[in-house]
């Protein structure tokens, strides 16, 4: 029990980190590489924050609604231009809106600025982080097979192919581009009132590059990979760090260089993510 | 069904891929598109398909002006589509291939799969039954689990016709089917074709085989340089010395 009150803070970013991945995962799974999401996230935090912050008697489960309703509703009138736009474009104009979103909280002095916003009071437990994991997972899962699911594959594979096939892909492309926002939305809000604080700084570039490592590292082949990779590379520099305790090293300025060889060694030896390996593993095995 | 074209055409900067061109597809033919490289088939196809929009004319369907539609509300009226330079999706089996097809066929929204209603279910037990049903037509079903990229290229096209034939469409349009396919496979798409205009489904089909195009095909248009040159029966089009000369040349 001891161990699980220490490492509380470690497995509670486990689950927002899986929610984060899969929300880059909601618009990859239709082939299009949307970066906004550390935006979408600080939208949902500020959202979640301002609220219990000026109306602390309005329910936590109200407050994370109203984290997931923001980002979603703002998803729209930022996709309906934004997802003309293909691959590395996107990818552009989507890193664009992120930071305008940064620096608007940095110069908006009712969130305080560049200080942002502190002493949110702590609501969100790890059952909570959880659930929400486990209920967004089950979503993704039950696209698999439906008409849905079939259809935004085919929009990944080839986006003219599927139209001729009567698929609307404008629709399913910004539905999922909302997903994804609510989704980071909600991962937002639960990651503010975990940790006490809000600011600009926590939803910069190199926050949805984690995100899409660790969807990437995962996998996106198939709809829980972007959770395990979360888990994977969240965990990874605290097992290191462990083990260089013991060994008498510092592996602080590794982390990052280490998250960069695990990327390439998934992307060169396991394209599909770690949670191909299994099936990957079998196949070395009969061949 | 009547698929009516009045003086189509499409402009590429200055170059008239199609020009002017008009012609009628009814229920239940196989209406052959001919013409040399170059003449403007494929362009064609393009903008009864609706990726294309035309600079000029008029594309109907049944009287309902289609040709400022986007593409899906084309197919949602029942014209479905293959691909000279197939177009299958690749890393998706044969068997999803299929699926992916049945998109205006399946009705049930998001809301009951994801709340596990029997209905959802039974509709993609519907759906996949339907999928085998049309690969075993076209002689996949043995090949459905394996990856679209992974078949030969006769294969891959007959999987790209299954596909299209899943919409159920009413029109059907065959962008040069047989290619790359040996004689047998032409001759079992061959037949298929027949057997799918006999259903009452209009076929249009680009083809390069000529012996084909005289054995499959009610009706022909030639085109050449964008232009219609000819249209009747393919013992018409045979005789026609407009279309010897544009195949052969003057002279001929």
């Amino acid at each position: 029990m001891d161990l699980f009150y220490a490492y509380e803070a470690l497995i509670a970013f486990v689950g927002i980190n899986g929610l984060l991945a899969l929300s880059i995962y909601a618009t990859l799974c239709c082939g299009q590489l949307s970066l906004a999401n550390a935006g979408f996230m600080a939208v949902g935090a500020y959202t979640g924050a301002l609220i219990t912050l000026h109306a602390p008697h309005v329910p936590f489960a109200l407050v994370l609604l109203a984290s997931v309703a923001a980002p979603a509703v703002l998803a729209v009138p930022l996709g309906l231009p934004v997802l003309r736009l293909r691959g590395v474009f996107l990818a552009i104009a989507t890193v664009g809106f992120g930071e305008v979103v940064r620096l608007a909280f940095v110069n908006w002095d009712f969130t305080n600025g560049a200080l942002g916003l502190v002493a949110i009071p702590q609501r969100t437990h790890l059952w909570t982080i959880f659930l929400a994991l486990a209920v967004v997972l089950f979503v993704l899962g039950r696209l698999q097979g439906s008409r849905a699911g079939f259809a935004l594959a085919a929009i990944r594979e080839d986006e003219t192919a599927a139209r001729t096939m009567g698929i609307d892909a404008n629709s399913y492309k910004l539905a999922m581009l909302v997903a994804g926002a609510a989704i980071a939305g909600l991962a937002g809000a639960l990651e503010a009132h975990f940790t006490f604080i809000v600011s600009p700084s926590g939803y910069g570039f190199s926050r949805v590059v984690d995100m899409l490592v660790q969807a990437v590292v995962g996998g996106v082949a198939v709809f829980f990979g972007p959770a395990i990779g979360a888990a994977f590379l969240t965990l990874l520099p605290e097992i290191l760090r462990e083990v260089g305790a013991r060994l008498g090293l510092s592996p602080g300025p590794f982390r990052l260089f280490l998250d960069g060889v695990v990327l390439l060694a998934v992307i060169l030896y396991l394209p599909n993510g770690l949670a191909s390996l299994p099936q990957h593993l079998r196949r070395r095995r009969a061949a | 069904m009547t698929l009516a074209l009045e003086s189509v055409s499409r402009a590429f900067g200055g170059v008239r891929a199609v020009d002017d061109a008009s012609f009628k597809v009814e229920a239940g033919e196989v209406h052959g598109l001919i013409g040399p490289n170059g003449a403007g088939k494929t362009t064609l196809l393009n903008l009864i398909s609706g990726l294309l929009e035309p600079t000029g004319g008029a594309i109907s369907l049944d009287g309902r002006r289609i040709d400022r539609l986007p593409p899906h509300r084309i197919a949602a009226l029942g014209i479905a589509r293959t691909y000279q330079n197939i177009r299958l999706f690749c890393a998706l089996s044969a068997a999803d291939n299929v699926m992916v097809g049945q998109h205006l066929r399946r009705k049930a929204p998001f809301w009951q799969a994801l709340l596990m209603l029997p209905s959802s279910r039974r509709e993609r037990q519907r759906a996949r039954a339907a999928s085998e049903a049309v690969l075993q037509r076209v002689g996949m079903s043995e090949r459905a689990q394996s990856q679209a990229w992974m078949l030969s290229y006769g294969e891959q096209r007959r999987v790209e016709i299954a596909r299209a034939l899943a919409a159920e469409p009413k029109l059907l349009l065959l962008d040069e089917p047989t290619a790359g396919m040996n004689p047998p496979e032409a001759a079992a798409v061959a037949r298929l074709v027949r057997d799918v205009a006999r259903e009452g489904r209009a076929v249009l089909l680009i083809e390069h085989n000529v012996r084909l195009v005289m054995e499959l095909c009610d009706r022909v248009t030639v085109l050449n340089f964008g232009k219609v040159i000819a249209r009747g029966t393919p013992a018409e089009i045979a005789r026609d010395p407009a279309v010897v000369t544009a195949y052969l040349g003057e002279g001929a």
